[in-house]
């Protein structure tokens, strides 16, 4: 079997504030990041000869190295949707294992809040594609046209089918605002919520209340990724990629799988699951700590479930009350705060914070968390990353 | 003969954003400015937010000489092909400046039949609507 | 209670391309069809180029009996764009085709909506060149 296991690791990390309003241009941000990952790993630009972006970033690579003065790309690739980040990785750690690049950094910057951007960054062009195409005449003459709108009736289903209440999903969010509350990097530092806090926020749309759902942000975010054989030589303790897989199933659509058999779960991220497992060769038992898309909350829950934390259906009740989730219980989740309760950077403060986990520097740091897993992109194609301390 | 823009057609505004405020600051006062890494030196164009060379983020504007030679240049002759805005034919130039930077542009009042690589030009500024200044060159002596 | 439109603020008029033009002429009749394969007979939407299950090009648009049964539903508090008029809800419909499609209930208040509610389709001319299908409860 393809098997890219401790071929390749995660050398430097770099995420900015998070704030409303950066003042500053996407660009900016991303060079700010990418130069900070590479201070961290102990590289500098010259060493960069890979890079990989998310499709519609709004900083392209032409920007990116005339601006770092990177003057040797020989890979450069993409992933896209909200499976990106850990996607992303696995597309530097393609790279380096097969040898077309040796230094590859991953990076991604949006404007998210103040809009600060020439481009729009979700579409690289003013034209539709077919998934534009899906929402544009199915869904948004029906005034069916948000995010969360579009999550939301697939929520609804899975509370249907299993017999949830939507109060039960506020376990999510108050566990990551306790999570973020720690971390000065966080929108949210010093100011945790309970749970009757997630039960007066306001219904959006039914059954999604607001706290359910990330906020925008400004920030940017960079990893820099090499072969486990030139780790050794650099700065930091290498976080190994044990295992990385991404996932598209049959009428995957963007939070709008409505047409195939069931909707009440997360198919893709079942398959990613099954695959890093199977390649780290471990567990569910044996992961320590867990970085789950939380741009959602309610699909929390679900991803416990594809993942094999536990059983169908009984994802909320694994997450009641927080005890196993929160620092401290059996599977912390979130740990920096993830998009509820740190920020939203679509993801890839979800492979930073498993970094920081596996090297100690977690504001939140779960003891022994030798082996972490991040998911991606719950709702759409999906992806996912084992990462390890020990090759 | 001045460039003519077709009337009616509105005409794409620069995109200004944090990195290159200050230089379309610059050409709205009819100066021509370049950024400058404060750290290493380098002057800089088109404006980004590091220095390629030492990456700073640390960047000044410093006025140019705002004389240089015709590096490479393109007559649009063919309206279809051409941007709609702009009555054809019009040149358009890449400046080698004497500072060191290339920029595009378009001559001023220089016929397409008297162009070639190496004349000698210098900037002018034209004010083609009250949101709308452009650096241009005309021929320069030397 | 019905969708209310602040005709002030059109509201988005479906992109009509090749593979769903069948779609939307059947709309405009007041009609609801849907892609069928012609060599298989699966019914298929939203409309493709190809049937999913045996790859044939080859399809039809058929009628539906225009009968189904709510299959998962939502209610807007806030709405996402000017020209649709908060609370309003939006279901996910199974026909009795197979087929699943995301419209709006007519008549009907969101609290009374539930999952397996049978419904029939209606069709709504909400303005020039735009007619949309929508659902009441049956019975």
């Amino acid at each position: 079997m393809n098997n890219i296991k401790n071929r390749a690791a995660i050398v430097g990390i770099s995420m900015t504030k998070f704030s409303k309003d950066s003042e500053r241009t996407e660009l900016y941000l991303t060079c700010q990041c990418i130069k900070a990952a590479l201070d961290d790993a102990g590289l500098t630009p010259d060493d960069v000869d890979g890079l990989v972006k998310q499709t519609d970033d709004a900083s392209d690579e032409h920007a990116v190295t005339s601006s770092m003065g990177m003057g040797n790309l020989t890979y450069f690739g993409e992933s896209r949707w909200g499976a990106a980040p850990s996607a992303m990785a696995m597309r530097a750690a393609m790279g380096v294992a097969t040898g077309v690049a040796n230094y590859i950094v991953v990076y991604r910057s949006v404007n998210g809040a103040s809009k600060r951007r020439m481009t729009p960054s979700m579409r690289t062009s003013g034209q539709m594609s077919t998934s534009d195409l899906l929402q544009w005449t199915f869904h948004a003459p029906f005034g069916h046209m948000s995010d969360a709108g579009r999550v939301a009736m697939i929520v609804r289903r899975y509370m249907h089918e299993f017999g949830i209440n939507n109060d039960q999903f506020g376990w999510v969010p108050t566990v990551c605002r306790e999570h973020g509350a720690r971390n000065a990097n966080s929108m949210f530092y010093q100011k945790p919520i309970v749970f009757e806090d997630y039960l007066k926020s306001k219904m959006i749309v039914e059954p999604l209340r607001r706290m359910d759902f990330y906020e925008e942000a400004d920030a940017a975010a960079a990893l820099v990724v090499t072969t486990p054989e030139r780790a050794k030589d650099l700065k930091q303790r290498p976080v190994y990629v044990l295992g990385a897989a991404q996932h598209m199933a049959l009428e995957t659509e963007e939070l709008t799988s409505y047409y195939r058999p069931s909707i009440s779960g997360l198919p893709e991220m079942g398959k990613v699951g099954e695959k890093i497992f199977t390649m780290a060769g471990v567990a569910p038992k044996d992961i320590k700590c867990v970085q789950l898309d939380d741009s959602y909350g309610p699909f929390v829950p679900m991803q416990l479930e594809e993942l094999g934390f536990c059983n169908q259906g009984e994802g909320v009740d694994f997450c009641n009350r927080g005890d196993r989730i929160r620092l401290g219980g059996e599977l912390p989740l979130n740990t920096s705060g993830g998009s509820l309760g740190e920020g939203h950077i679509h993801g890839m403060n979800h492979v930073i914070e498993a970094v920081r986990q596996i090297r100690g520097t977690s504001t939140a740091q779960v003891k022994d968390a030798e082996l972490v897993l991040v998911a991606s992109g719950a709702g759409g194609p999906a992806s996912g990353l084992i990462l390890g301390g020990k090759s | 003969m001045v460039m003519e823009y077709n009337p009616g057609i509105q005409l794409l505004r620069p995109l200004v954003d944090f990195d290159n405020q200050g230089y379309w600051d610059g050409i709205k006062q009819h100066k021509l400015i370049f950024q400058k890494c404060k750290y290493c030196g380098l002057l800089i164009h088109r404006p980004r937010p590091m220095c390629p060379r030492c990456n700073s983020m640390d960047m000044e504007w410093v006025p140019s000489m705002g004389k240089g030679t015709v590096y490479s240049w393109v007559n649009f002759v063919y309206a279809n092909a051409a941007y709609p805005g702009i009555k054809v034919p019009y040149l358009v130039v890449v400046v080698e400046m004497l500072d060191g930077v290339r920029i595009v542009s378009n001559m001023y009042d220089v016929p397409p039949d008297e162009i070639y690589v190496g004349m000698p030009v210098e900037v002018v500024f034209d004010d083609i609507a009250d949101d709308l200044t452009l650096p241009k060159f005309k021929r320069r002596e030397v | 209670m019905s969708m209310v439109y602040d005709t002030e603020h059109p509201v988005p008029i479906p992109p009509i391309i090749w593979d769903n033009m069948g779609y939307w002429e059947g709309i405009n009749r007041h009609e609801l069809v849907f892609q069928r394969c012609k060599e298989c007979g699966t019914w298929r939407h939203p409309p493709r180029p190809v049937c999913p299950k045996c790859r044939s090009f080859e399809k039809e648009w058929a009628p539906s009996t225009g009968k189904g049964a709510v299959y998962s539903w939502v209610t807007y508090q806030e709405s996402p764009h000017p020209g649709f008029k908060a609370p309003y809800s939006v279901a996910l419909v199974e026909m009795e085709e197979g087929v699943r499609l995301v419209s709006n209930m007519v008549d009907i208040k969101p609290e009374e909506i539930s999952i397996g509610m049978p419904v029939e389709v209606v069709f709504e001319d909400i303005a020039e060149g735009l007619t949309l299908p929508k659902f009441r409860k049956v019975g």
